[in-house]
């Protein structure tokens, strides 16, 4: 209690883990830059500052898109409980309804999609400064039709126990992937679509729009972040919480647990469907190749697992850690690895992100950030009052 | 005016409602009715496709029998099972011949030195097979090898998690992790192109009824019979399948009756293990070793096993034949494109959770 009394004031309430994930954090912020840094110097004897800050920015919006998606994720499982081992049918039916409602109608003959909408619904011409509407609209559709899917997916497997829904979730990704590759009028099959437009792309210089990209990202994941910090210190969220920790006592209580679920598992797909609309943008080409379970549902897991479950700075920290191990392992490919390593970069990839799971389960089964234990904003806000008033002299 | 106060079940218990009855005519013999209706008119219309969903059936059935003893004993999905079928298909690959990618990506290298492909005559085919003796030593050794892994695998992983008396959910990520660092294992090893066993012109047999198969679709079958035969013996004959059947039954029970379930969960795996090596090797016959193929089978077997009830082996042994049949048959169709067999177990899965989320034979609770 003497040394806790001696901290500045910053540091009071600070616990050892905060100084892991904060030493970690730091680290790959440091780490990105400084490869990217030195790695220019090949091409650029001073080296590239300009083009590292570009490269970390396009890193940082990834970053935004996948923290987007675990905070779905973390909502249904960090929060609820819920299992979801389909996520890449949220986040693929998020990017490809964006895409298809922002893009105009197909060009050429080896493109076909359906929808095509792009120029219809510039509905206020006035207020169109390069076609907001549509992607605001987009936005809101690919929220909408990932959460109708994840209705659809809940109905017949959320009463039964957790691991249908797991089931049930695999098997929908796996529908969606086959439909986007065998249905090709709809959505082009394995060509994928390029071309998706940007928002407010026509403001800036095509090759500088990561700038304009990383505030857009940065402002939704702001805004979804607060909206769901909200959410989960409401009644709503406390129910959502009880139930993780324990459903029978929740349903005791009387509690709708079906519901509470269904909710829960359609707002998070829904955020999904949002990072899958984000993911869009910024990348402005969607492919089937590119939607894998590895890289479209198990990252998030890895994310979310290693960021902690149910907090979700976690899910943004985790979303940050593992894209910028992935990052650094891809920077490595410039240094002389040997045969051996580089051929399989890919698959050791796959497999760190494996072992980090399990090894987050076993170790260090909380994350970097654990889950925080306040869980109401009202007593939040009496506990600040408190503080603000001078504390009442030590009893020990 | 007051509002009518009516007591209105909400939307879940509703549903629930629908369920039970929607269930109630299902079992009234509508399930069993639609699916022998189905092989029947398949058995006239697609004999082709029949005869290769029996087999694939067969291997499904072997698969989905592991899946359904390791949720019965340790009450979890096991999301490895796929992954570790074709992990094992490739530990036999090895070996067969001893090979893995070399330095490069598509250059090869021998890592044993000696092989099963050297013993002699290992590699001359048997009969009308395309194979030797070899591959069913290889599978053989590869069934222990694979038990040896998942026991191993429990030791490590999930008895941790055991002892620390975490959720089913926790342990259905584990096996998703561990699921991934299989695959990515096999990558790594022997890369993602698709390999056989053993190139060359499969010997089709014609047999009674216009029906012609490949002569080693007969081997898959025939092995899936004996060890099916095997399981079932080790099941219903022995003193450890008892004592697995009540741990499935009611653990706590089957604990203060003295049983050893540590003991009985290894055993359990090791079991698994072998089911899981043998459907593997038999898969990769009938179709191809392929990284990619794991991950998706998750869900034909865990169709085959909620066919049959998660957590009954008879269940999971129908489960199998009924999915596989519908799932060859149903691509047959012309508005279903053969990418879509997966999606067609899914199908069958969803409309039985529908209807009747304990299974075909599920009257248990």
């Amino acid at each position: 209690m003497i040394l806790a009394g001696k901290r500045p004031a910053w540091a009071r309430g600070l616990k050892p883990s905060d100084f892991i994930a904060t030493a970690v954090l730091l680290t790959i912020t440091l780490a990105i830059p400084f490869i990217a840094y030195e790695q220019s110097r090949g091409a650029f004897p001073d080296g590239n500052i300009a083009g590292t800050m570009s490269f970390y920015t396009a890193f940082l919006v990834t970053v935004g898109v996948f923290a987007l998606l675990t905070m779905g994720l973390n909502i249904q499982w960090g929060y609820t409980g819920v299992i979801n081992f389909g996520v890449l049918a949220f986040f693929m039916l998020g990017a490809y309804t964006t895409a298809i409602i922002t893009k105009g109608d197909p060009q050429g003959d080896f493109t076909t999609y359906i929808g095509g909408w792009g120029n219809d619904l510039n509905l206020i011409p006035a207020l169109a400064t390069d076609q907001w509407l549509p992607f605001v609209i987009a936005t809101a559709a690919a929220a909408l039709a990932a959460g109708l899917l994840a209705l659809l997916v809940a109905f017949p497997t959320l009463h039964l126990r957790e691991d249908y829904l797991a089931i049930a979730t695999i098997g929908i990704a796996e529908v969606m992937r086959r439909v986007v590759i065998e249905e090709r009028w709809m959505v082009n099959g394995s060509r994928g679509l390029t071309g998706v437009p940007q928002p407010l792309g026509g403001l800036v210089d095509q090759s500088d729009y990561k700038y304009l990209n990383v505030v857009i990202v940065g402002i939704v994941v702001i805004i979804v972040f607060f909206a769901l910090e909200r959410a989960v210190r409401s009644p709503w969220g406390r129910v959502l919480r009880g139930l993780s920790d324990d459903e029978e006592a929740t349903a005791a209580s009387g509690k709708n647990v079906f519901a509470f679920k269904t909710q829960s598992f359609v707002v998070g797909a829904a955020i999904m469907g949002i990072g899958g609309s984000m993911y869009a943008y910024a990348f402005s080409a969607l492919s089937p190749d590119a939607f894998t379970h590895l890289f479209a549902t198990f990252i998030f897991w890895a994310m979310l697992m290693v960021g902690g479950s149910g907090n979700n700075k976690g899910a943004i920290a985790g979303a940050y850690v593992i894209w910028g191990l992935w990052t650094i392992s891809l920077q490595m490919q410039g240094y002389e690895l040997g045969d051996v390593i580089e051929s399989r970069m890919p698959f050791i990839r796959g497999l760190l992100l494996g072992v980090a799971i399990v090894g987050v389960l076993l170790i260090r089964p909380l994350g970097l950030l654990p889950q925080e234990r306040r869980v109401s904003a009202w007593v939040e806000r009496r506990v600040k009052k408190e503080r603000s008033t001078p504390a009442p002299p030590a009893e020990t | 005016m007051a509002t009518p106060q009516t007591i209105s079940p909400n939307l879940g218990d509703r549903l629930r409602g629908f369920q039970r009855s929607a269930g109630n005519i299902a079992a009234g013999g509508g399930l069993w009715a639609a699916i022998i209706g189905f092989t029947v008119w398949a058995a006239f219309a697609e004999r082709d496709a029949l005869t290769v969903g029996i087999v694939l059936g067969a291997i499904l059935a072997l698969g989905a029998v592991g899946l359904t003893l390791i949720f019965g004993v340790l009450k979890f999905a096991h999301f490895a099972h796929g992954d570790s079928m074709m992990l094992s298909a490739f530990i036999a690959w090895l070996l067969l011949n001893g090979i893995i990618v070399g330095e490069r990506a598509g250059s090869e290298t021998t890592l044993l030195p000696v092989t099963i492909n050297d013993l002699p005559g290992a590699d001359s085919a048997i009969w009308e097979f395309s194979f030797g003796y070899g591959l069913i030593v290889a599978m053989l050794l590869t069934a222990v090898l694979t038990a040896g892994m998942m026991v191993g695998i429990d030791r490590v992983v999930y008895r941790r998690l055991r002892r620390r008396k975490s959720g089913i959910v926790i342990f259905a990520i584990a096996s998703l992790g561990l699921a991934f660092v299989m695959r990515s294992v096999i990558l790594i090893f022997w890369g993602p192109t698709p390999r056989l066993y053993t190139p060359g012109i499969r010997n089709r047999i014609d047999l009674p009824f216009d029906v012609s198969v490949l002569a080693d679709q007969l081997f898959i079958l025939a092995a899936a019979f004996v060890v099916t035969g095997i399981v079932y013996v080790m099941l219903f004959r022995t003193k450890l399948g008892k004592a697995m059947r009540a741990m499935a039954d009611n653990p706590d029970l089957a604990l203060i009756s003295g049983i050893d379930t540590d003991r009985i969960i290894t055993w359990t795996w090791a079991v698994a293990g072998c089911l899981i090596a043998v459907a593997g090797v038999l898969l990769a016959l009938q179709a191809h070793l392929d990284s990619e193929l794991g991950f998706a089978l998750l869900l034909p077997l865990f169709a085959a096993a909620i066919v049959g009830g998660l957590g009954n082996p008879q269940g999971a042994l129908v489960g199998g034949f009924v999915v596989g049949i519908t799932q060859e048959v149903a691509v047959t169709f012309d508005f279903l494109s053969p990418g879509y067999k997966f999606s067609v177990a899914f199908a069958i899965l969803i409309l039985i959770l529908l209807v009747r989320p304990r299974g075909l034979f599920g009257e248990r609770s």
